[in-house]
């Protein structure tokens, strides 16, 4: 760009804005404040801002005064560090932690009833055992199954279970934490 | 003590001398504690006048402005002025009345879910559920609503507890507050890098906000854009920032701005935006907007940093901190001004070409630019101008050439009619040795008119300049230039006789049609005792120019 106005030297055709857009699936795990109104803020947010949440799950943690939130969202659809930025304005939302993939063991958990009649009955049991799951109801026509682990483990069972009849679903959306540091 | 009489002890440690607002049920203890409490209580006649008289104090002051109100009906005619206080940043307390708790939830009588109604509009808001919490909470919203990004807080008070014992002990520190940590100072590194790119840009341009005037910044920003001859604009906002007669202001940028600023922002190489937030009045037409500029971002809100557009350094942080660190880093690089010299012959090529103009009458015709013109003189460019929102607003902020911060004020995000007068009181009660002119549109004034009787109540005299076209003359704009002529619901009709409607309320009340006797007039209006009002007939339809159409681009502009 010709001759710069002194020595040290910043192109300006060299200097990039960070992407918006990372197209993975995200996991943010906020700490918040345990106060009355705390997710009817987080819910506003997203419905006023246009975020789509894929899940969400609230619950306790070691201390009494915060609960933590895990959400997952689609970074391919939503500017992430947006959303965590308007997060982070909420008052009651003390820390965000946008989970990094490998460093982070998550997990759902899902039940599902399915239809199992007699003569399929065996196969449905066979699904379970190889996806580690429990059958933990039990009726003439159906089998409720409980299944955790990863969101994409759920996918497969549903996937691979569905053809069978499934009459119900309910998964609680995933939870996460980081993993401990090989020292720890 | 009561709650209620610990309500105006946290008043008292905050430093809060006035309060706006209107009795109720549900605020009733409150009232009554009011009635030994020190501090003037402005008794407004509807209570967006209370929300917009606490923002034009916030606004012309610099203080946290605060306004009460009374459940239901009380706190819903609030939800506006909120609203407006969260689009502008405008450090406000809202204080309003809840029913009893045992009443809570059962529809019980003038009960409205405030915090639900305004949770998306507000920066934070308390339900407090044990009196205790009362003065706790009540610290915490000035402290919220004054730091970082300013906003509007709601405290809603349920009518029992306000009712209870409480001890109250004045805070000692900051409010405990382990989510809210405001950013104060930009990474030095950034600013550094910023510095060096400002130093290397050929057409950079300093495009400023609102967040220079919440920072109190305005010297700073001075000192920054004159380090070099850097080429000056502002947002509506912003307007007074910097002093507007200056050789290296533009003029106001976006919709209606100058084209030489919109030109300059559609070939500069380097924006430097400070506490603004790019905002659609200016960016128009995204894809298009500065097509060749990188941008550096200073804001004190990281969420607005590559919002709507991408920040290539951005820089967190007060403006104030910021802008004195990026002068002293810019200044220490010697760079060669006269990289500018091409960039600046450009640029007066175009104030050249195209100057503000509009066509003056030869009769006695009043024109809406000329009455603005005559507004400066009389007030000597010098007065606190609350305005209304249409045409009126957009060529005050044209015409009147603001050169100090506080001194403009008006509702730019939310574009509230009627915002002019009760922020006008407000402004004048917050200042009350300076001129305080509200600036309306005749549309505008009847939205929020009874507040007129407030000012002759409490002695507040404001003077209000109308200009009177007729119309929604913005609206109708639009319905010309955009949807062919067809006029629809933008004539005022039979208006009121003002001048008798402004002595009605015990105001003075003048009126001009004639270009040759508006100065005379103004100077009467300004000179009388009191409130006065001053009903300006102007050219019913004339167009506000220049504009970039809705979604356009700033080569685009017309007029
Ligand atoms: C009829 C009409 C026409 C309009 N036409 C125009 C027009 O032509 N041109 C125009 O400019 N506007 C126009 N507007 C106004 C427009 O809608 C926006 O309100 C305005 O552009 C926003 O100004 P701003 O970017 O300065 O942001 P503001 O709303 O003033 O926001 C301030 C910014 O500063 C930041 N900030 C706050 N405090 C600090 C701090 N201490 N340090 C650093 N940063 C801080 C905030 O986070 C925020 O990002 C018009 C409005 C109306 C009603
Ligand atoms: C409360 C509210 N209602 C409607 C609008 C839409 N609107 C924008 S400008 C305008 C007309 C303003 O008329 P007036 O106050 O007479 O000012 P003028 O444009 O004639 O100067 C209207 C209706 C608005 N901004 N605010």
């Amino acid at each position: 760009m010709g001759e710069p106005g002194t020595s040290e030297l910043v192109k300006l055709e060299d200097l990039e804005a960070s992407r918006t857009l990372t197209g993975r699936k995200h996991i943010l795990s906020l700490m918040v404040e345990n106060k009355p109104g705390v997710l009817a803020r987080i819910a506003g947010l997203f419905s006023r801002r246009g975020f789509n949440i894929d899940t969400l799950a609230v619950g306790p943690t070691e201390d009494p005064n915060i609960s933590r939130i895990t959400l997952t969202l689609d970074g391919a659809v939503h500017p992430i560090d947006q959303v965590t930025k308007q997060l982070h304005k909420l008052v009651n939302v003390i820390k965000i932690r946008d989970m990094e993939p490998d460093q982070t063991v998550a997990r759902e958990m899902a039940l599902f009833r399915v239809n199992a009649a007699v003569e399929n009955r065996q196969e449905i049991m066979q699904f379970a055992e190889i996806f580690d799951a429990k059958i933990v109801d039990v009726s003439r026509r159906s089998l409720t199954i409980e299944v955790t682990g990863t969101a994409d483990k759920i996918d497969s069972f549903e996937n691979m279970i569905r053809p069978h009849g499934l009459i119900e679903m309910a998964r609680t959306g995933e939870v996460a934490i980081s993993k401990a540091r090989p020292d720890n | 003590m009561r709650a209620a009489d610990a309500v105006f002890e946290a008043l008292k440690a905050e430093g809060v001398n006035h309060v706006f607002g209107i009795p109720g049920g549900a605020n009733l203890p409150v009232y009554d504690a009011l009635h030994d409490a020190e501090l003037d209580h402005i008794q407004v006649r509807h209570e967006q006048g209370a929300g917009h008289a606490a923002e034009g104090y916030a606004k012309a002051t610099g203080k946290v402005g605060v306004a009460f109100a009374t459940s239901g009906p009380g706190a819903t005619n609030l939800v506006t002025p909120i609203a407006d206080a969260m689009m502008d940043s405008v450090p406000t307390v809202f204080i309003t009345g809840q029913v009893r708790t045992d009443l809570i939830g059962t529809d019980g009588f003038q009960e409205a879910d405030v915090t639900g109604i305004t949770m998306p509009i507000v920066k934070h808001s308390f339900l407090v559920t044990d009196p205790r919490q009362i003065p706790e909470y009540i610290h915490a919203a000035f402290h919220i609503a004054s730091t970082g990004r300013p906003g509007p807080v709601l405290v809603d008070i349920p009518q029992d507890l306000v009712r209870a014992d409480v001890d109250y002990e004045p805070p000692t520190g900051t409010p405990d507050l382990p989510g809210y940590k405001p950013p104060l100072e930009g990474n030095i590194k950034q600013i550094r890098l910023a510095a060096k790119a400002l130093a290397n840009a050929r057409r950079p341009v300093i495009y400023g906000g609102g967040g220079i005037i919440h920072a109190n910044a305005s010297e700073e920003f001075r000192e920054f854009c004159t380090a070099d001859n850097f080429p000056v604009t502002l947002t509506l906002m912003g307007l007074g920032a910097f002093p507007a007669p200056h050789e290296q202001w533009l003029g106001m940028l976006g919709m209606h701005g100058t084209r030489t600023a919109n030109y300059a922002m559609d070939e500069a190489d380097l924006i430097v935006a400070v506490g603004a937030r790019f905002d659609d009045r200016i960016t128009g037409k995204l894809s298009e907007f500065a097509p060749r500029a990188k941008f550096v971002h200073i804001d004190v809100d990281p969420a607005e940093i590559g919002k709507n557009v991408p920040a290539h350094i951005p820089i967190v942080g007060d403006a104030k901190d910021v802008l004195a660190k990026l002068n002293r880093e810019y200044r220490a690089l010697k760079a060669d001004s006269s990289r500018l010299d091409d960039w600046w012959k450009r640029i007066r090529e175009w104030q050249t070409t195209y100057p503000l103009r509009y066509e003056d009458t030869n009769d006695s015709e009043i024109k809406p630019q000329f009455m603005i013109e005559a507004m400066y003189e009389a007030t000597g460019g010098d007065a606190i101008i609350a305005s209304d929102v249409g045409q009126h607003q957009m060529w005050a902020a044209q015409y009147y050439h603001f050169s100090k911060p506080r001194r403009w004020l008006n509702s730019g995000g939310l574009g509230t009619m009627g915002f002019g007068l009760p922020a006008a009181i407000g402004a004048k009660v917050g200042c009350p040795d300076e001129t305080v002119v509200a600036l309306c549109g005749d549309g505008s004034l009847i939205m929020t008119a009874q507040e007129m009787a407030t000012a002759a109540h409490h002695d507040i005299p404001v003077k209000i300049f109308l200009m009177n076209n007729g119309h929604f003359g913005m609206v109708r704009q639009w319905q010309e230039l955009f949807w062919d002529g067809r006029y629809t619901a933008v004539e005022m009709g039979p208006s009121p006789n003002w001048p008798k409607l402004a002595e009605a309320f015990g105001w003075k009340g003048f009126q001009c049609t004639d270009k040759t006797e508006l100065r005379d007039a103004m100077a009467a209006t300004l000179e009388a005792d009191g409130p006065a009002l001053l009903d300006v007939h102007v050219t019913k339809d004339e167009n506000c120019f220049p504009m970039i159409p809705a979604g356009n681009a700033a080569r685009d502009m017309v007029g």
